[in-house]
C-alpha cells in the first residue's frame, strides 16, 4: 500500500488550493480526480469573477484554473487524473480506480474536496432527452464546443441559471425565457440585467408544467404558481423549445465522508448532507478535512480559500507547522473568506428580502421581479449621474463584495472605499477620459460610458459587448432598453478591443439624446 | 426507536395521484407511484426503499434521484426531508465493473514510491 502525507480527493478549486498550501510546507501530496482534466468547474467558467484583487476579481474562471494548476505544479503537487476514489475506510485508507485496476492508498491526512452534483426537479416529461442540467450545458459548450440546443428555456434564476443563460446566448442559442418558481430573482441583479437587456423575458413565480415531445423535447408549458407553489389555472404559457435547462441548485457529494464514519448533518442551508466540521474544515475524524462545496454550497472563490485553510490545517495536524503559523496563516484566509461573505447575498441573508441597500437606498423591485432596473428607478443609485461630456454610469444597485472598477480608472473617477460591498460612486472632481477600462473591468457588465452631448440631438452610449461576430463601425441596428425592448435606432460609431479589456469589447452606439439613459444594448439589424 | 420509523404510526391510506406513473429513478425505472406505495407497504427508511425497489442502485448510484426519492418518501410520511436518514453510503462509490473491482494493482513499479 502506498502512503502519502496528504491525500486529496478532487482537483477542483478547493482541492488544488489545499494541495498548494500543504505542498509548500513540505508535505508529500497526491490529488485524485475522476475527470480527465483537472480544475473542477473552473474551466467551464468563462465569465469574469467578482470580488477584490485577493479574490482574483475580474479574472475569468478558466484563467484562475490555469493559474492554480501552474501553482500546484510549481509546488510539486502530484495530480492523478481519471482516478476515481470508490471508497474511504477506517484509518484513512482509500481505494482508487485507475485504469483497469484498483489501487490502495493510505494518507496520514485526507482532504475531501469532491464538490457537488446538480439537483433535478420532476415534471411531466422531465426525463425526455433535451432536459439537461445547467452544468451539463456548460460542459457541452465550454469544454467540448458543442451547442446544447437551438431554442432553450432556463429554469432557475440563481447565479448559475443567469450566468449559463448568458453563455448559451454567447454560444448562439436562443434563450426564450428564464423561469423560476421563487417570487424574486435569486442571483446577482447585474447578472440578471445583462440577460434581460438582450430581450430574454423573466417569469418569476412560474414553473414548468410539462415538457412536450414524444422521444425528445419539442416544447414546454409553464404556469404561474401561488405562494404555496401550486399552479394557478389559466396562467399556462407555451414555448417551442428543443432544450430545457435546469439550474435548481446543487447538493454536496459527501458520500465518501459518510462512508468513512464522519459525523454528518442534513443542513438545508448548506445544500443537504454535510459533515460537521470546525473552522479549519476538520471533521469529527481527526486528520480528515473538507473544503469547498462538499461542506456547504457556495462558489469557487470561497472554495479556494477553504481549500487553503484545510491545506494549512493538514500541515499543522502532521506537525509540519506550529500552532503560531497555523493561527497566523489561517487568520489571513479567514479574513478573506469573511470579506466574500458580506453584503446582500451573504449566507445570513439567504432567502430574505433585503429592501434597502447599506446606503439606505430602496432596492429595485423591478430588478427582482423582471430582471432589470426600471427607467424610473435607475436615477436613485449613486453611480448614475449626469455631466457634460463623457462620463461613467454605473448601474450597480446591490451590495456585493466586488471592487475592480475602483482600481480600473486611471483618473480615479470611481470610488467604493473601505467597505468592499458599498455601491460605487462617481468622484465629481475627476475627469473621465473615456478610456473604457471601468466598462471592461466590471464583472457584472453594469458600467456604461455616456456622452449626453455628443452631437446636437444625439448622445453616445459605450457598452460592454461579449458576442461574436462584432458589429462594424457605421452599421445601424436597434438600441434596446434595459428590458430588452427596442427604444430607438442606433448607429455603431466605435468598436474597441484590447488585451487589457480581456475579451470584453467596447461598443459605442449613437442614439437620440433622450435615449442616453435608456439605451443599454445593441441588436444587429 | 426514532419516531419516524414507528411502524404503528398511522400515515393514512395510499391515495393514487395523477403523476404516479412518472419515472423518478431513471436507471432502474422506478415510478413515483411505486415509491409512494412502498411507503404504505411499510418501507419508512430510504435504505428499505432502496432494497425494496432498487431506487438509486443503478448506473448513476442515486446522483440524480436520491434527493427526489427522499422528498417523495418524506411527503408520504408527513415529515421534513431533512429528518430522514439518507441511505447508507458504501463502496464502490461509483459504478465499477467486477473484473476491475477485483483487479488489485501490483504493489511494485508504476508509482515512484
Amino acid at each position: 500500500m502506498k502512503r502519502y502525507d496528504l491525500i486529496i480527493v478532487g482537483a477542483g478549486p478547493a482541492g488544488l488550493s489545499a494541495a498548494i498550501e500543504a505542498a509548500k510546507r513540505g508535505l508529500k501530496v497526491v490529488v485524485f480526480d475522476e475527470n480527465e482534466k483537472p480544475g473542477g468547474q473552473l474551466f467551464k467558467q468563462i465569465h469574469k469573477f467578482f470580488g477584490s484583487k485577493e479574490h482574483k476579481a475580474k479574472v475569468r474562471g478558466f484563467v484562475i484554473g490555469e493559474q492554480l494548476l501552474q501553482e500546484a505544479a510549481d509546488a510539486g503537487v502530484k495530480v492523478v487524473l481519471n482516478a476515481t476514489v470508490v471508497g474511504m475506510y477506517l484509518d484513512k485508507e482509500i481505494v482508487v480506480r485507475i485504469g483497469e485496476e484498483v489501487h490502495h492508498y493510505k494518507g496520514d491526512s485526507i482532504i475531501i474536496a469532491t464538490g457537488a452534483s446538480e439537483n433535478m426537479v420532476t415534471f411531466e416529461g422531465w426525463n425526455l432527452p433535451g432536459v439537461i442540467g445547467a452544468g451539463a450545458a456548460q460542459t457541452m459548450m465550454n469544454l467540448h464546443g458543442v451547442k446544447p440546443g437551438e431554442k432553450i428555456l432556463m429554469l432557475g434564476s440563481g447565479n448559475v441559471g443567469l450566468v449559463v443563460s448568458f453563455q448559451l446566448m454567447q454560444c448562439g442559442c436562443d434563450v426564450v425565457a428564464l423561469v423560476d418558481a421563487a417570487p424574486r430573482v435569486g442571483g446577482y441583479g447585474v447578472h440578471a440585467a445583462k440577460v434581460a437587456r438582450t430581450g430574454v423575458p423573466f417569469y418569476l413565480s412560474h414553473t414548468i408544467v410539462k415538457a412536450e415531445g414524444e422521444d425528445h423535447v419539442t416544447g414546454v408549458t409553464i404556469a404561474e404558481v401561488d405562494e404555496h407553489f401550486q399552479f394557478i389555472p389559466g396562467t399556462e404559457k407555451h414555448f417551442d423549445v428543443d432544450t430545457i435547462c435546469l439550474a435548481v441548485g446543487l447538493s454536496p457529494m459527501s458520500q465518501l465522508l459518510k462512508m468513512a464514519g464522519c459525523e454528518m448533518e442534513d443542513n438545508p442551508k448548506r445544500g443537504g448532507q454535510v459533515p460537521i466540521c470546525d473552522e479549519y474544515g476538520e471533521t469529527s475524524i481527526k486528520g480528515i478535512f473538507v473544503a469547498g462545496d462538499v461542506s456547504g454550497i457556495e462558489e469557487a472563490s470561497s472554495a479556494m480559500i477553504e481549500g487553503r485553510i484545510a491545506g494549512i490545517a493538514a500541515a499543522h495536524h502532521l506537525g509540519f507547522i506550529d500552532d503560531e503559523e497555523l493561527k497566523l496563516k489561517t487568520a489571513q484566509q479567514e479574513a478573506a473568506l469573511e470579506g466574500l461573505r458580506q453584503g446582500m447575498f451573504a449566507p445570513k441573508n439567504r432567502g430574505k428580502l433585503v429592501e434597502k441597500t447599506e446606503e439606505g437606498i430602496d432596492v429595485s423591485m423591478n430588478l427582482l421581479k423582471k430582471g432589470y432596473i426600471a427607467d424610473d428607478e435607475i436615477e436613485r443609485y449613486p453611480g448614475v449621474t449626469h455631466k457634460v461630456g463623457i462620463h461613467p454610469v454605473m448601474e450597480c444597485s446591490q451590495n456585493i463584495p466586488c471592487n475592480p472598477c475602483q482600481d480600473a480608472c486611471p483618473k480615479h473617477c470611481i470610488k467604493i472605499g473601505e467597505n468592499i460591498t458599498s455601491l460605487p460612486v462617481v468622484n465629481p472632481e475627476s475627469d473621465c477620459i473615456g478610456c473604457g477600462m471601468c466598462v471592461a473591468s466590471c464583472s457584472g457588465q453594469a458600467i456604461f460610458l455616456v456622452d449626453e452631448t455628443y452631437e446636437p440631438g444625439f448622445a453616445t452610449v459605450t457598452l460592454p459587448y461579449e458576442f461574436l461576430p462584432l458589429p462594424e463601425v457605421g452599421e445601424k441596428g436597434d438600441g434596446l432598453g434595459r428590458n430588452g425592448q427596442k427604444v430607438c435606432e442606433a448607429e455603431v460609431v466605435s468598436v474597441k478591443t484590447s488585451k487589457a479589456f480581456d475579451h470584453t469589447n467596447l461598443l459605442t452606439i449613437k442614439v437620440p439624446a433622450d435615449m442616453a439613459m435608456k439605451a443599454r444594448f445593441y441588436r444587429r439589424a | 426507536m426514532h419516531e419516524i420509523n414507528d411502524r404503528s404510526r398511522d400515515i393514512g391510506p395510499f391515495v393514487p395521484g395523477p403523476d404516479d406513473d412518472m419515472i423518478i429513478c431513471r436507471c432502474e425505472e422506478v415510478t413515483k407511484g411505486e415509491i409512494r406505495k412502498a411507503v404504505h407497504d411499510g418501507m419508512y427508511t430510504l435504505t428499505e426503499i432502496r432494497r425494496y425497489l432498487r431506487t438509486g442502485m443503478g448506473l448513476c448510484q442515486g446522483q440524480t434521484c436520491a434527493k427526489l426519492v427522499k422528498g417523495i418518501v418524506a411527503r408520504e410520511l408527513g415529515v421534513s426531508p431533512a429528518e430522514l436518514e439518507p441511505a447508507t453510503s458504501r463502496a464502490p462509490m461509483r459504478p465499477i465493473e467486477m473484473r476491475v473491482f477485483a483487479a488489485e494493482a501490483k504493489e511494485d513499479g508504476e508509482d515512484e514510491e
